[in-house]
Order: C-alpha cells, then structure tokens, then sequence
C-alpha cells in the first residue's frame, strides 16, 4: 500500500515535472539585431549559402522548415507580428499565390533585378528565382532514341501508348507544366493534348525518383520528371540507363520552373532579409546552389554543376514563371475534366 | 438533513464532472467548429466541378478503404489477440509484444519500404522476371488490395492492443462457467469472450478506420485516390483552402458515421465482469501442426510489418555511408513531447470518459463524441484549425499587452508548446477516449453503488476503484498517445516553436526530397525509442494484474 502511493506520487511528480519543463521551453526567442528569420518549404541544398551569409556579413539566419501550404497559413495567422522575414519555397506558383494574399512586400533591389533574368522574378518585384528546374523528357538509352522524342505534346503520339509514365496531376510541378500550356496554347487546346496523354494510359508513379527507376527498369520507356533527380542517380551511378531529352526545342524551349524567395510583408529585418537574396542571387551563393543540388543557377554569371552540363546546352522557356501561379487553378480543373488523375 | 446535505455534496460532484467535460469537450471543439465554419463561405461551383469530374469515385474509394481497414484489421487483431492470450505455443511471449511494434513505424514509412521492395523496379519483380521472362508481372503493389494489405499491417495493433487487454480482463470464471455448461473451447470463444470484448475491439478498429480516413501519405504514395487527396488537390493546386476546409468537412461526416457505427455495435447491452478479475483466458497448448501454423503466422505478420521495413530502413541508412548520432537533441525534444502529449491526453479522456458513465445523457454523449473526431482529419487541416483560432487569441490578448506596455511584442502562444500539445490533445483524444471508455464498460455498475454506498466519493470511486481496475485500459491509451505523437508530422512541422524539430520532422524533410538514406536514420531512432513505452507497458501491465479483489 504504501510503496504504491510512492509510485503513484513520484509518477505524478515526474509527469507535472514534464509539465513544466515543457512550458518553460521558450516559445519564442527575443528578437536580436543581427539576424533574418527564413520560413523555408525548401529543404534541400541551402543550408551551405546560409553559413556562408553568416560568415560574410554576421547576419545569423534561423530557419523554420514546413510545407508551402501549411507555411503559407502560418505566415496568414500570425500577421503583423511574424517573426518571418523571408518565405523560401518551391514552385513559382506558390510564390505568385504568396504574392497575391499580400503575404509577399515589393522589394526593389537594382541589384536582384541585375543577377536574375526578367521572366525568373515577379513582374511587380515582390519574390525572386534562385535556382532554375527543367521538368522534361527522360528516356530509356537501350530503347529509345533521341530522334523518336520532340515535344511535350507530342507524347499523346499513339506510339508511346503504355510506354509512358507520369506524376499524378496533383503534383504541383506538373500543374506549373499544364498552367504554361494553357498560357502558350489556351485552355481548348491544352485540354485535347492531355486527353491525348490520357489515352495512352500513362503508368502514374508518385515519385520522380521512382518514375526514373521505372523507366531504368523497363515498366515504361519515357516519363517527365524535374532533371536534378536524376543528376542524383546518375552521381551515384554512372550506368543509369536514362537520360534527359530537352523538350521543345524547336518551339518554345523546355518548360523550367524555380525555387525562390520573397522578403515578408511584417518583415522585422527588413535589411537583412533584403542583404540575403542579394546574396543568395550572387554567383557565388549561385554557384554552391548549383554543385550541391544539381539545380540551375538562375543568375546566369554561375554555370551549371558539371555533371549537369555534360547533358547539354537547351533553350528554356522564357515565359515568366509567374504565369504557372496565374493559370494553376485552371490547369487543375483541367486535369480533371481531361481524366488525368 | 444529513440526507439533503450528501444530496447536495453529490449533485455538486456531479455538476462539477459533467461542467469539467463540458469545458474540455468545448475546448476540443474549437478546430472542429472552425472546420464546419468553413461551410459558411459558398463555394458552389467548385463543387459542382468536383461532383461532375472526381468526387463520386472518390467518396466510393474512400468507403471501400474504410470497409477493406476495418475488416483487415478486424480479423487480424482479434486473431493474433486470440492466439497469444488464449494458446500456449512456440515463441508467444515473445510474440505477445513484438506484435504491437508495427505501430512504432509511421503508415508511410512502412508503404515505402513495401514499395521499394516491391515495386516493378525492385528486387523481387526484378528476380521474378529473371526467372520467369521480362514479360511476367506480380499484382500491382499500387492498387486498391496494396493499400488495404499496407494499412491493415500498420493499423491492426490498435485492435490487437485493445483485444488483448479486453481478453486478459476476462475472467476464468466466466470461461469455466461457459465450459461447464457444454461449450468447447472454440465454442466458449465465440460465444462468451468474442461478445464480451465487443466493445473493446469496436473501439480498436474505428480507431484504425478513423487513421485510414485521415491518412494522406499513404494513399498518396500508393496512388490510391480518397477524399483526402482531393483536400490537398484543392487546397494546393487550386490555392482555395475554404473549399478544401469544406471537404473535410465530408470527412467529418465520414467520421460521424463510423463513430455512430461504433456506438451502435457496441449495442445497449452491458457486458461487465461479475466475478472478480482472474488471470485472464487461462492458455490451452497448441501441439503439432497447430502450433507450428500459429508461430508461423505470428512470424509472417512480424516479418511483413516490422521486420522487413526495418531492415529497408538499415540498408537505406547503411547505404548513406554515416550512422552518425547527430539526432540526440530531436529524441529529447521528441520524447519530451510525446511524453507530455502522453498524460495531456490520458487526463482529459479519463474526464470525458468518466462524465460519460456518470451522466449519460444525450448532450454529455454527443459533445464527446464531436471531441473525438479530429482524429480523422488530415493532420495538416486539424493543424490550421487550431492554429488561426490560437492565433485570433494571440492577437487578442497582445493588442491589450501592447496597450498596457507601450510597445510592441512577440506572439507568444502560436507557435507555442503549448499550442501544439493542444494539437495533439485534439488529434488524439480519440485514442484516450477510446481506450478509456472500452475499459470502464466493463466494470459493472454495481461496483460504484457499492463503493458510494460505503462512503466515496466520486473522485474516490474513481481512484480507488475504477482506475486500478483500468490499469490495462490507461496504460495502453498512455503507449498508444505517445507513439502517435512520436510519429505525428504534419501538426508538428507548423506548430512547433522555433528549432524546436522532432525526430518526425526530419525524417518528413529527407522523405519528401527523396533522400531515403537521410531518412532512415531518424526513422529507425523512432522505432528505437518505440520500443520504450511499449516495454513499460508490458512490464506494468504483467506485473500485477490484480491489486486489489473485488467481490
């Protein structure tokens, strides 16, 4: 009885113990001079150019990771007193959506519009890209030759019926695809070229690193995936039998999209946070972009990692990447009305 | 007059059980209210978009998921349950807890690992089509029967922790009488024990049906299309979180079924132990072929849900070259929190739970049962109704602050631990509540009059009856609370205090870059620390079945 109320007690004791320790732990950290606070849905490759800001100015960036839509909220909610300065994410569609809900202020910096070209910053300069991703062709080298591939459109050809895998149409860099469709060939005509790719009952892998290996493997022979994946693959193993198309070459160049950042609209660092881009669109914050995640650097003054470059020189598209955030919704009805799932 | 006097005591008692689950009821509500609220803001003809391209396919996915879960988990948690509590056979001890580990690995973790070994590009096809020619092919793992095997694999410990207990709770003396009168062993199973722990293994397996509901990794990675993927579908893709915060709303309803469901099966009949608790179905041997086929079960469920994504885990972690330990501070951080999380739930499901058996009137049920249904929501979209709400007081009681002080502060509560253990009380309380309540059923009312009738309280009855009765009930709700929120991702990753990061969240951040290797590490750290409750429990819940005898 009595060594029974002693494990009661001292477990009660531990658990209010708990209790308070976990309040204690500070919610928030008192706002210091020298830093930046960065929201990031980005979580690959950046954490170098970060440490390289700090040494270079003394600036202390601290990072919050999360989803785009989970971060987007929290940026929302907490209004005129995040402690946010700079929102990092992917997809320039995001950004746009950013932008619009005003969460995104207008930071006119000569020397952000100097590092990156026009169409890969917001027209009404309120985020900026910093790394360029091509999503195209990828092909199986023992059963595909280059000269069968041309166009994105082109792979409703009946020809690569089963042979074709694809992400899901919820994927959002395939919505960024179909959304520039629909800005270059208009919604009517975007929708006959996706039914066309419906017809040839493409495979659907959730995974571009899977879709790869899928090609590798033979379940099919071309699929579209974003290139730094395979750049992964082919650094681990040099024999992968898949390599990129560029798509549209002799039309409107291959469909890229980007990784970006904008300064926060309640932003309390606002210097630093505009000192960051700066640097993270200087060459050589570009550059450690570029070896470590096999991304383009979007300032063109830093070349692609090696490996990369190996596959080639192409013409991207020059359409603004906004247009991916403004056609979005349309792209995902789309999809729906096509019966791409 | 001393009459009136305890009269008085006890309805204050009384009021004061049903007002605490009042408060905490309404407390939970918050996020569900806020979700519902979303209904407010028309958005028609989405909708009727939505309606005409995808959503009847997907509402009719979303209920064969929850039929094919239910049942899987159903028959495969009471069975395994069966075996180790009722058989004696090669390996049961050990089998008794390694069964519950499944639960240590999040449901995408596993699905992964199945996929990758699985899966047309890896090793099995790839042996199978060397064997048997380049244009052989195994079922499709990506299919409506992959996600089912998957989530039945990850989701039966709910029923099998639950059955278990509920089949340790029983009696020897309710089997001998059963026995006695003319039953076989088999016989006495399905007519007494089954019926018996009814209510036990409802709870356990709308609990994994709710989990199958709000699962989106998963079906994701499976490519199987439910109702949560047209949430994130709109939510992203359409950049339109009303009209996504509206389709959880179906799910809500869903969730409302399967709640109505369980209430109904656990049906108006009380079953309670009428003689004290014994030691449990006293074990039969199994000899031969049996017990060779029941080890090889046990083996095979193992094998598949625990063993072989592990071991995907160690190779991927192997693969990335480094096992370097540099996860110490996201397992104190995690552990801290699940611990927390563990009583912030057990405490208030105890209140709810027990205001229910006090005061079973209609409105005391229905609150609970409203309470319990975040649990089938998304955990993103739970995350975002309790953070906007958490954020209006915030703002609320900082405008006043910056009124009184002169400048301008901080937030203080988003992005609190206090909000997020709020999060996971919402995501959770299912779980407690569940758990809690199959326990307490079973004790008959007779008990409580007796106990008053001798002078406790309420509180007392409580303590001194009930609660050491419910040891096998609250600890296991206390296990299950605290892997879940070992596991929890989504609420976790926008609550969470700056670099305040889990062991969750970095395995979500390598995960969804594809990085697997980076992954696996804190993957298997979880599993690792997993296993502790799981061996406390164990090691409680054996020590001492009885305390104290009741007659």
């Amino acid at each position: 009885m009595l060594t029974r109320t002693r494990t009661r007690v001292i477990g009660f004791a531990f658990l209010a113990g708990l209790l308070v320790v976990g309040l204690l732990v500070p919610s928030i950290t008192p706002a210091q001079r020298l830093e930046v606070v960065v929201y990031s849905a980005r979580h690959y490759g950046e954490e170098a150019t970060f440490q390289a800001f700090t040494r270079k100015t003394g600036i202390e960036v601290k990072t919050l990771t999360g989803q785009t839509g989970e971060l987007f909220e929290r940026l929302k909610a907490e209004g005129d007193r995040t402690p946010a300065d700079v929102l990092l994410t992917v997809d320039a569609g995001n950004l746009w959506n950013a932008a619009r809900a005003g969460l995104l202020a207008r930071t006119d910096s000569p020397e952000l519009d100097a590092s990156i070209p026009a169409n890969l910053r917001d027209p009404e300069h309120r985020w900026v890209g910093l790394t360029v991703r091509a999503r195209t062709i990828m092909y199986n080298t023992k059963k595909v030759k280059p000269a069968e591939l041309s166009t994105y459109e082109a792979l409703g050809d009946p020809k690569w019926k089963g042979r074709l895998c694809l992400r899901t149409s919820g994927y959002i860099y395939n919505q960024s695809l179909l959304a520039t469709m629909i800005k270059r060939h208009g919604e009517a005509r975007t929708e006959e070229i996706v039914r066309t790719w419906v017809a040839n009952q493409p495979i659907l892998i959730n995974s571009d690193t899977k879709i790869l290996e899928a090609i590798a493997a033979g379940q099919c022979d071309v699929g579209l995936t974003n290139h730094y994946y395979l750049a992964r693959i082919v650094a681990k193993d040099a024999n992968f039998p898949v390599a990129p198309f560029w798509a549209n070459q002799a039309t409107t160049g291959t469909h890229v999209n980007i990784s970006g950042a904008g300064v926060t609209g309640h932003a309390k660092n606002r210097a630093n946070a505009v000192k960051l881009l700066e640097y993270l669109a200087s060459p050589e914050a570009q550059q450690t972009f570029a070896d470590q995640a096999h991304e383009f650097p979007a300032n063109p003054m830093a070349g692609a990692s090696k490996l990369v470059t190996q596959w080639g020189r192409f013409k991207a598209d020059d359409i603004n990447v906004a247009s991916a955030g403004e056609f979005q919704a349309a792209a995902v009805r789309l999809a729906d009305r096509a019966g791409y799932k | 007059m001393t009459g009136l006097l305890a009269a008085a005591r006890w309805a204050r008692g009384l009021s004061a059980w049903t007002v605490a689950a009042g408060a905490i009821a309404a407390a939970l509500l918050v996020p569900i209210a806020g979700v519902l609220s979303s209904l407010a803001t028309p958005r028609g003809e989405l909708w009727a978009h939505l309606w005409q391209t995808q959503l009847p396919g997907l509402i009719l996915n979303t209920v064969l998921l929850l039929l094919g879960v239910g049942a899987g988990t159903l028959v495969l948690g009471t069975g395994l349950a069966y075996l180790v509590v009722a058989w004696r056979f090669p390996g049961r001890a050990v089998f008794d807890w390694l069964l519950i580990l499944p639960l240590a690995i999040p449901a995408y973790v596993i699905g992964f690992a199945f996929l990758g070994l699985l899966d047309f590009s890896g090793p099995i096809q790839t042996a199978f089509r060397h064997w048997a020619g380049p244009g052989a092919r195994l079922p499709e793992l990506r299919s409506y029967g992959g996600v089912v095997l998957v989530m039945t694999l990850v989701f039966y410990p709910y029923v099998y922790l639950l059955a278990r207990a509920a089949f340790r709770e029983q009696t020897a003396a309710t089997l001998e009488t059963a026995r006695a009168l003319g039953l076989s062993g088999r016989g006495a199973f399905v007519a007494v024990t089954l019926p018996m722990a009814r209510p036990s293994l409802v709870a356990g397996v709308s609990l994994a049906m709710m989990e199958a509901l709000a699962d989106f990794g998963t079906v994701a990675t499976f490519g199987y299309r439910t109702l949560t993927e047209a949430i994130y579908r709109v939510w992203l893709g359409m950049f339109d979180r009303a009209a996504a915060t509206q389709l959880a709303s179906l799910l809500l309803l869903f969730a409302f079924a399967v709640l109505t469901l369980e209430r109904g099966l656990r049906g108006r009949a009380r079953f309670v132990q009428t003689h004290r608790r014994g030691p449990g179905v006293p074990a039969g041997t199994l000899r031969g072929w049996r017990a060779a086929i029941a080890t090889a079960i046990c083996t095979a469920v193992i094998a598949a849900a625990f063993v072989v994504p592990v071991a995907q885990l160690l190779v991927w972690a192997l693969a990335e070259g480094s096992l370097a330990l540099r996860f110490a501070g996201l397992l104190v951080n995690t552990l801290t929190l699940a611990g927390l999380a563990a009583a912030g739930v057990a405490i208030p499901a105890l209140v709810l739970a027990y205001a229910v058996r006090l005061h079973p009137s209609p409105g005391v049920r229905l609150a609970t049962r409203l309470a319990v249904m975040g649990y089938a929501l998304p955990g993103s979209v739970i995350a975002v109704g309790i953070l906007i709400p958490v954020a209006i007081v915030d703002h609320a009681v900082l405008r006043l602050a910056d009124a009184m002080l002169g400048r301008r502060l901080g937030l203080v509560l988003t992005g609190s631990v206090g909000a997020l253990l709020f999060a996971y009380v919402v995501r959770f309380i299912a779980v407690g509540v569940h758990t809690v309540e199959a326990s307490l059923a079973k004790i008959p009312s007779s008990l409580d009059d007796a106990a008053r009738s001798l002078g406790a309280g309420i509180t007392g009855t409580l303590g001194r009856v009930h609660l050491p009765l419910m040891r096998g009930g609250v600890l296991t709700a206390l296990v299950l609370v605290f892997v879940e929120t070992m596991k929890e991702m989504p609420a976790t990753l926008l609550l969470r205090p700056f670099g305040f990061d889990t062991l969750a969240v970095a395995v979500w951040e390598a995960a969804s870059e594809s990085l697997w290797g980076q992954a696996a590490i804190p993957a298997l750290a979880i599993v690792g620390a997993g296993l502790l409750p799981v061996f406390v429990a164990i090691r409680l819940s054996v020590r001492a079945p009885v305390r104290r005898q009741v007659p």
